[in-house]
């Protein structure tokens, strides 16, 4: 039984997610159909730029077109996983609106699919789209076969026009079958049924560009969800501390007599089983590596003000050292569920 | 001390000033992955080379907000412009490509005004200029010919950014895939139905042909293969081809006053990328200067290692002192470690490419905004320890 609990995206199934290249976005979506599947849900996650980014990060095999179980949830839950090939639902939709599946693959064969999807890059974006409104609309036995559905989108600097398929197409066709579906695309994409969730970094250009892409979102009247800043080290210091650390004000008196208390720095004056080198060389090297990471913290804590100023709901997930494994993963999901993201 | 070079202690040191003051050099290209660090890069190269007498025009692509007003880039006129507070003798003009301003001039320079105006009034056209995948490649090396054409009188060294995509190779070969496309078979057939020629290929492929202009007209609506056929048909007497227009471009690359510098962070990703990219370069006989390795972990007291900070630190808490040592020690066990798994992985590229020499750049706490932050990373670049 799935267990009800008030999250922040109560009326949403399609979580689409977007950042900068580098913030680790397709992490974010994995952990975010993770938590959303926790309690015995349904979540498909879709890969939309034939990177095969799920396939590396949940360890299987590359993701065919079609739907396959990646991982289970706490619970009961399950998430599968597709990877949309904008060829082969172009195909689909040969087959389904002229019943032209046999031609349609004579013409794949002589590139003339990606030759159509390349003159009129706003037909590719629509058939991705749509493929993830029909997940999200489609049913079994009168219920929606996902509960929820998350989209590993294209980065912030191309979200907008993405989404908006109206615009993209509306220099198009006018009537047909692409125009429809854009409008079928628009009603869920516009509407309270999405979120679109923006991950960043605590540094200046992520931050910069998820302003942007806030604001180009709401232009295009799409749905903003929520910021996700990832990677995010823990302030090792104290605020009170932080702030001598920074201007290399820190007492090295009682630094150098805890050390030798530790038993790092020897009597002597020298580091301990390192007799050539001196205790003043080891402080002074701690001291200056505070006065950085206390220099990194203030500025992360500008670009906290900055993400805050976007009035959006904010969650923080922490930099993993190791990198991202399948464990990981769902230490993330927790995190994201912890924090009412699902 | 540490210095970031002990990331990469096997490898030979690039010496960025010999390649700086090598007046045969007159292309610095920085390529790597996205999100490396290759504007401030370029832009510390260029300021630096300047300072040292040169006189150097630097081609951005897509610099974060602050450092485009310090190099005064603060408006998008797709031509270089001096940057103010330069040291010595030498000068820095900046730029930023605006891709379709420079398409919209590359077709204007190329064609008479009314067959100019059409084009630029196609709607195939403008799509293909604002959003298409490889059109900003495309058009950085357009503008990087432009400036080649105008080097000597204004400047003697262009140093060149490229453009964010994934993988560091688009730079090389979106040119020619988008080239290729539009000199392509598919669009000839769409441009010129009715020629003789035209129609005998067509012949060839027809009943799949006819299919698939049917299938186009119904999914696009006609208007957009006019729209192509017509852009290619007043494009196609004017220059020559696309495709021949990017094998030229391509050339240029391979000319001996050109080198490359590739830019990584010590991140697999980043490294995978400067490694296919290397394995490139050498294929296509064009020469590299080096490896630029930003973002390194450093430590002034590499000789305390991580275990024995850390529990050092936990020591220290269980007594009960104040947390400031304790903190101190587990920022430093963090630097370490991070040094350690930066070095682990940087191994893997020099050892597979141990010819190659490398600069390294450390960790920064603070954004690169100003000329002097620049200046900062330049000594950074030229330290040979």
């Amino acid at each position: 039984m799935p267990t009800e609990r008030a999250a922040d995206w109560p009326h949403v199934r399609l979580h689409v997610v977007t950042g900068k290249g580098g913030t680790g976005k397709t992490t974010v979506a994995a952990a975010l159909a993770l938590a959303l599947a926790t309690g015995g849900r349904r979540v498909l996650l879709l890969e939309v730029e034939g990177r095969q980014g799920l396939a590396q990060l949940f360890d299987v095999p590359p993701l065919p077109y079609e739907e396959r179980r990646l991982a289970v949830a706490p619970g009961g839950g399950e998430v599968f996983g597709l990877a949309i090939d904008p060829e082969e639902a172009l195909l689909e939709y040969l087959e389904m609106f002229y019943n032209l599946r046999r031609a349609g693959s004579a013409l794949k064969r002589m590139g003339a699919i990606d030759f159509a999807t390349t003159i009129a890059p706003g037909v590719r974006d629509v058939l991705l789209t749509g493929k993830a409104k029909e997940a999200v609309r489609r049913k079994r036995d009168g219920a929606h076969s996902y509960d929820a559905v998350v989209m590993d989108a294209p980065p912030t600097g191309r979200i907008a026009r993405f989404l908006n398929v109206n615009t993209e197409v509306a220099g198009l066709a006018r009537t047909g079958p692409i125009r429809s579906q854009a409008d079928a695309v628009m009603e869920v994409i516009g509407s309270r049924l999405t979120a679109v969730h923006l991950v960043t970094l605590l540094e200046e250009m992520p931050v910069q560009e998820t302003a942007d892409g806030v604001r180009e979102l709401r232009a295009a009247g799409l749905p903003v969800g929520g910021v996700v800043v990832n990677q995010v080290r823990a302030p090792l210091l104290s605020p009170a501390a932080q702030g001598r650390a920074r201007k290399r004000q820190l007492d090295a008196e009682t630094i150098t007599h805890d050390l030798a208390k530790a038993g790092v720095l020897t009597g002597a004056g020298t580091l301990a089983g390192r007799p050539h080198i001196p205790a003043a060389e080891v402080v002074a090297a701690l001291v200056e590596e505070g006065a950085d990471h206390a220099e990194r913290v203030a500025l992360e804590q500008s670009q906290r003000d900055d993400i805050a100023l976007l009035e959006r709901p904010t969650y923080e997930l922490p930099f993993l050292p190791e990198g991202v494994d399948l464990g990981a993963l769902y230490d993330l999901a927790e995190r994201l569920r912890t924090q009412d993201m699902a | 001390m540490t210095g970031a070079q002990e990331v990469a202690p096997r490898s030979p040191t690039l010496d960025v000033d010999a390649l700086l003051d090598d007046r045969e050099v007159r292309v610095v290209v920085c390529t790597g992955a996205g999100g490396v660090g290759k504007t401030t890069t370029a832009a510390a190269l260029a300021l630096r080379a300047a300072e040292r007498g040169r006189a150097v025009v630097v081609l951005t692509i897509d610099p974060a907000r602050r450092l485009a007003q310090s190099l005064g880039l603060t408006e998008l006129d797709n031509d270089p412009r001096p940057v103010e507070g330069v040291e010595g003798t030498g000068s820095l003009a900046a730029m930023m490509l605006d891709m379709k301003r420079t398409f919209d001039e590359f077709v204007e320079a190329n064609a008479d005004t009314e067959r100019a105006a059409t084009i630029l009034a196609n709607p195939f056209y403008q799509s293909l200029s604002s959003s298409f995948a490889g059109t900003q490649e495309y058009m950085a090396m357009e503008k990087l010919g432009q400036l080649r054409r105008r080097a000597g009188a204004e400047w003697d060294l262009i140093v060149v950014d490229t453009p964010p995509s994934r993988s560091a190779l688009d730079f090389l070969d979106a040119p020619r895939r988008l080239g290729s496309f539009l000199d392509g078979r598919f669009i000839r057939l769409l441009a010129a139905p009715a020629k003789a020629g035209g129609r005998a290929y067509l012949r060839v492929i027809s009943a799949g042909f006819g299919v698939f202009t049917s299938v186009l007209s119904k999914l696009l609506g006609a208007q957009v293969l006019t729209d192509v056929q017509t852009f290619v048909g007043s494009v196609d007497t004017l220059f020559g081809g696309f495709r021949e227009r990017a094998e030229e471009t391509y050339a240029m690359l391979q000319a001996p006053d050109t080198r490359f510098v590739v830019v990584a962070a010590p991140e697999r990703d980043a490294l995978r990328e400067a490694s296919y990219f290397v394995e490139r370069l050498e294929a296509d006989a064009m020469p590299l200067a080096g490896l630029v390795l930003n973002r390194v972990a450093t430590t002034d007291a590499p000789d305390l290692d991580a275990a024995t900070a850390l529990a050092a630190a936990t020591r220290l808490e269980a007594v009960g002192r104040p947390p400031v040592t304790a903190a101190l020690l587990r920022i430093h066990a963090d630097r370490v470690a991070t040094l350690h798994r930066q070095r682990r992985l940087a191994d893997r590229f020099t050892s597979a490419h141990r010819a190659v020499e490398v600069a390294v750049v450390p960790a920064l706490a603070r954004d690169v905004v100003d000329l002097e932050d620049l200046r900062a990373v330049g000594r950074h670049l030229a330290t040979r320890d």
